[in-house]
C-alpha cells in the first residue's frame, strides 16, 4: 500500500516517531501473532462449516436441506424471529423513548436492568420459563387446566428469544437519542406537531440507521440462539426445532454433512450480518451512537 | 431543557414538553416486569422455598461443585488468554496500517454473529484428534476436543469481541503527544506502553476481561459440543442444570442457577471495585 500518510509504512523514519511506535521487525511479529491468532480463532472455524456442508457436494447438500424436519426447523426459526423481534422493537423504541428523552429518579437502575439479560447463563434464561410454566412451575397446574400449552412449544420458544435479545435495540437507541437531544421534538412540537407526528417524522428518521443496527444484531441472535431455546423446546422434531437446535440432532445422530449444511445457512446469515453492520458503520458511522459489540 | 420555576421538594421527573413519559415508561416496565422480572424472582422465589439444608446439600454435591469449579475455572483462562490476545488485536487494529485492516476489524464480531451450536461443532471437527488442528496437536500429546482444554478453546472464541471492542475506542482516543512527551523525556518504547499506556488502558481491560469471563460462565451452546461433558472432568454448570432438568429434578436445577447468579454478580461487583480503585489510581 503506497498510502504517503501511513507513518509506519515509510521506509525512512525519523527518530521522533520511532520513538511513538515499534521497531519495523517488533511490528511485523506482533501482527504475525494476530494474523495467526485470528486465522485459527476466526477464520478457520468459518471455513470448516462450510468445508464441511459441502463433503460430498452440492448434491447431497442441497438434498439435506431439501428434508421435511430441515425445512420446518427453518421455518419455525424464521417464525420465531419474526414475532420476537418486532416485540423487542417496539420495548427497543419505547425505553429510549422513556430513557433518553426525560430526567427521572430511577433512571441508571432502569437502564442497569433492561443489560440484565445479557450477564444471565442462556440456560438460566429458559428455566427461568420451565419454572413459572412448567408441570411443576407456578402456573403449570392452571395453564394445564386451561389447556394452554407454552413449554415445549412456539410460545415458549418466542419467550426465551424474546429473554435473550431483550437489551439489543435498546441499548442500541438509548445512547444515541440522548446524544441528539430533544432540540428537534422541541421544534417539532412548538410548530404544532402531536407527539405522534413528532416521532413519526422527527425521531426516527434521526435514528433510523442506529434502530436498523440494532435490529441487525437482536435478529442475528434471535435465529441464532441455542441454550434458552434448547430448554423450553422440548425438541421435537418437525415441530419445536428450531435451526440451531436441529444443527445439534443432527451432529448428535453423526450426520454431519446435514448438521454444517443447517450450519451452513446460520453461518451465511452471520456473514451477512456483519457485512450489513460494517457497511452501518461506514456509512452512517457518526450517526450511530458510540457504542458498538454485541 | 425547558426550565422550569424551581419547586421545592422530591419530584420523581423533570418537566419536559415532550409527551409520552407515561406511554412509554409505564409500556417499559410492564414489559420489563413480565418477560424479565418475574420469571428472574421466580428462579430466587424457588430457591429460596428449598430450605437452607436441601439448598446446602445439592450446593455441596461433589458433581455441582466440579462443574462450578470447571465453569468458573475455563472462564477465567480463557478470559484472561482474551485479554492478552485481545489487546494485541485491538493495538495491531488501531494503530498499524496494512490492507484488509476493515475485513480483520468487522471478523472480530464473528463470534457475536455466529450461532454458538454452529462454532460448537466447527470448533469440535476442528480440533478432534483427525480434524485440521487436532491432527497437528496430536503428536504433542495435546488433546484439545472433550477435555477441559476444548472448554477454554471454545471460550477464547465466544470472548474474543468482549475485549477487542472494550480496549479498541479508548485505545483510539490515547493522546499521542502523551506518548511523545515520554518519549523525548527519554522513556524508552517499554516503559511508555507499561509505564504511560498501559495504566490508561487498565479499566477498559478490566471491562473486557469481566464480560468476557461472565459470557463464559454461562455460555453453553458452543461449549457442550467440544467439552466430552465427563461428569467431575468436563461437565460445565449450565450443562448440568440442563441435565438435572431432563431428569424433572427441579429443585438442583434451580439451586445450581441461583448459585451461578450469585457468583456471577458476587464477581461483577468486585470487578466493579476493582475497577474503582484502579481509575483511582491510575486517574
Amino acid at each position: 500500500m503506497a498510502d504517503p500518510e501511513i507513518k509506519s509504512w515509510e521506509p525512512h523514519h525519523d527518530s521522533k516517531s520511532a520513538a511513538v511506535t515499534e521497531s519495523r521487525p517488533a511490528q511485523a511479529v506482533l501482527m504475525a501473532i494476530v494474523f495467526v491468532f485470528l486465522a485459527v480463532f476466526l477464520l478457520l472455524p468459518l471455513i470448516i462449516v462450510f468445508k464441511e456442508a459441502f463433503a460430498k457436494g452440492i448434491g447431497t447438500y442441497l438434498q439435506s436441506l431439501g428434508d421435511a424436519d430441515t425445512r420446518s426447523a427453518i421455518r419455525l426459526t424464521l417464525l420465531v424471529a419474526a414475532i420476537s423481534v418486532p416485540l423487542n422493537i417496539v420495548f427497543g423504541i419505547s425505553a429510549a423513548w422513556a430513557i433518553a428523552k426525560f430526567e427521572f429518579k430511577g433512571k441508571a437502575f432502569l437502564t442497569t436492568l433492561i443489560d440484565l439479560p445479557f450477564s444471565v447463563s442462556p440456560v438460566i434464561s429458559g428455566l427461568v420459563y420451565v419454572l413459572l410454566f412448567g408441570a411443576q412451575g407456578l402456573l403449570g397446574e392452571w395453564l394445564k387446566g386451561h389447556g394452554i400449552q407454552i413449554l415445549f412449544a412456539v410460545p415458549g420458544i418466542v419467550l426465551a428469544t424474546v429473554f435473550v435479545t431483550f437489551p439489543f435495540v435498546a441499548r442500541e437507541l438509548i445512547p444515541l437519542m440522548q446524544e441528539q437531544g430533544n432540540g428537534d421534538e422541541e421544534a417539532a412540537l412548538s410548530l404544532g406537531a402531536n407527539g405522534w407526528q413528532t416521532f413519526w417524522y422527527v425521531t426516527l428518521p434521526n435514528v433510523k440507521w442506529g434502530l436498523l443496527y440494532g435490529v441487525l444484531l437482536c435478529n442475528a441472535r434471535a435465529m441464532g440462539e441455542f441454550g434458552a431455546v434448547s430448554v423450553v423446546s422440548g425438541h421435537i422434531r418437525g415441530l419445536t426445532n428450531t435451526m440451531p437446535l436441529h444443527v445439534e440432532i443432527l451432529y448428535n445422530e453423526y450426520n454431519a454433512v446435514g448438521a454444517f449444511a443447517v450450519a451452513s445457512l446460520l453461518a451465511g446469515l452471520a456473514l451477512v450480518t456483519l457485512v450489513l453492520k460494517t457497511l452501518l458503520e461506514m456509512r452512517y458511522g457518526a450517526e450511530l451512537a458510540a457504542t458498538r459489540g454485541h | 431543557m425547558t426550565t422550569a420555576p424551581a419547586q421545592a421538594g422530591w419530584r420523581f421527573r423533570q418537566p419536559s414538553v415532550i409527551p409520552g413519559f407515561g406511554l412509554t415508561l409505564g409500556f417499559s416496565l410492564a414489559y420489563l416486569t413480565l418477560i424479565i422480572l418475574i420469571p428472574l424472582s421466580g428462579l430466587i422465589w424457588r430457591s429460596a422455598a428449598l430450605g437452607w439444608t436441601d439448598f446446602w446439600a445439592i450446593a455441596t454435591d461433589r458433581r455441582t461443585i466440579n462443574a462450578l469449579r470447571i465453569s468458573f475455572g475455563t472462564a477465567f483462562i480463557a478470559a484472561a488468554v482474551n485479554v492478552v490476545f485481545g489487546t494485541l488485536v485491538a493495538w495491531v487494529l488501531v494503530r498499524y496500517r496494512f490492507p484488509g485492516r476493515r475485513i480483520v476489524d468487522a471478523m472480530v464480531d464473528l463470534p457475536f454473529a455466529l450461532p454458538t451450536a454452529v462454532a460448537g461443532i466447527a470448533l469440535t471437527t476442528l480440533y478432534a484428534p483427525n480434524g485440521w488442528i487436532g491432527k497437528l496437536l496430536m503428536p504433542l500429546g495435546l488433546k484439545v476436543a472433550y477435555t477441559p482444554l476444548g472448554i477454554v478453546i471454545a471460550l477464547v472464541f465466544i470472548g474474543l469481541p468482549f475485549v477487542v471492542r472494550t480496549v479498541q475506542p479508548i485505545m483510539e482516543e490515547i493522546d499521542k503527544e502523551v506518548e511523545e512527551a515520554a518519549a523525548t523525556l527519554g522513556a524508552s518504547r517499554f516503559q511508555i506502553i507499561t509505564r504511560v499506556l498501559f495504566p490508561g488502558l487498565a479499566p477498559a481491560i478490566i471491562t473486557g476481561f469481566s464480560l468476557a469471563f461472565a459470557r463464559g460462565v454461562g455460555e453453553y451452546g458452543s461449549v457442550i459440543f467440544i467439552a466430552g461433558n465427563l461428569p467431575y472432568k468436563s461437565e460445565i454448570a449450565p450443562l448440568l442444570i440442563v441435565i438435572r432438568l431432563e431428569e424433572y429434578n427441579y429443585p438442583a436445577a434451580t439451586a445450581i442457577a441461583a448459585i451461578m447468579l450469585a457468583l456471577s454478580f458476587l464477581m461483577l461487583l468486585i470487578v466493579n471495585l476493582v475497577q474503582t480503585w484502579s481509575r483511582k489510581r491510575y486517574g
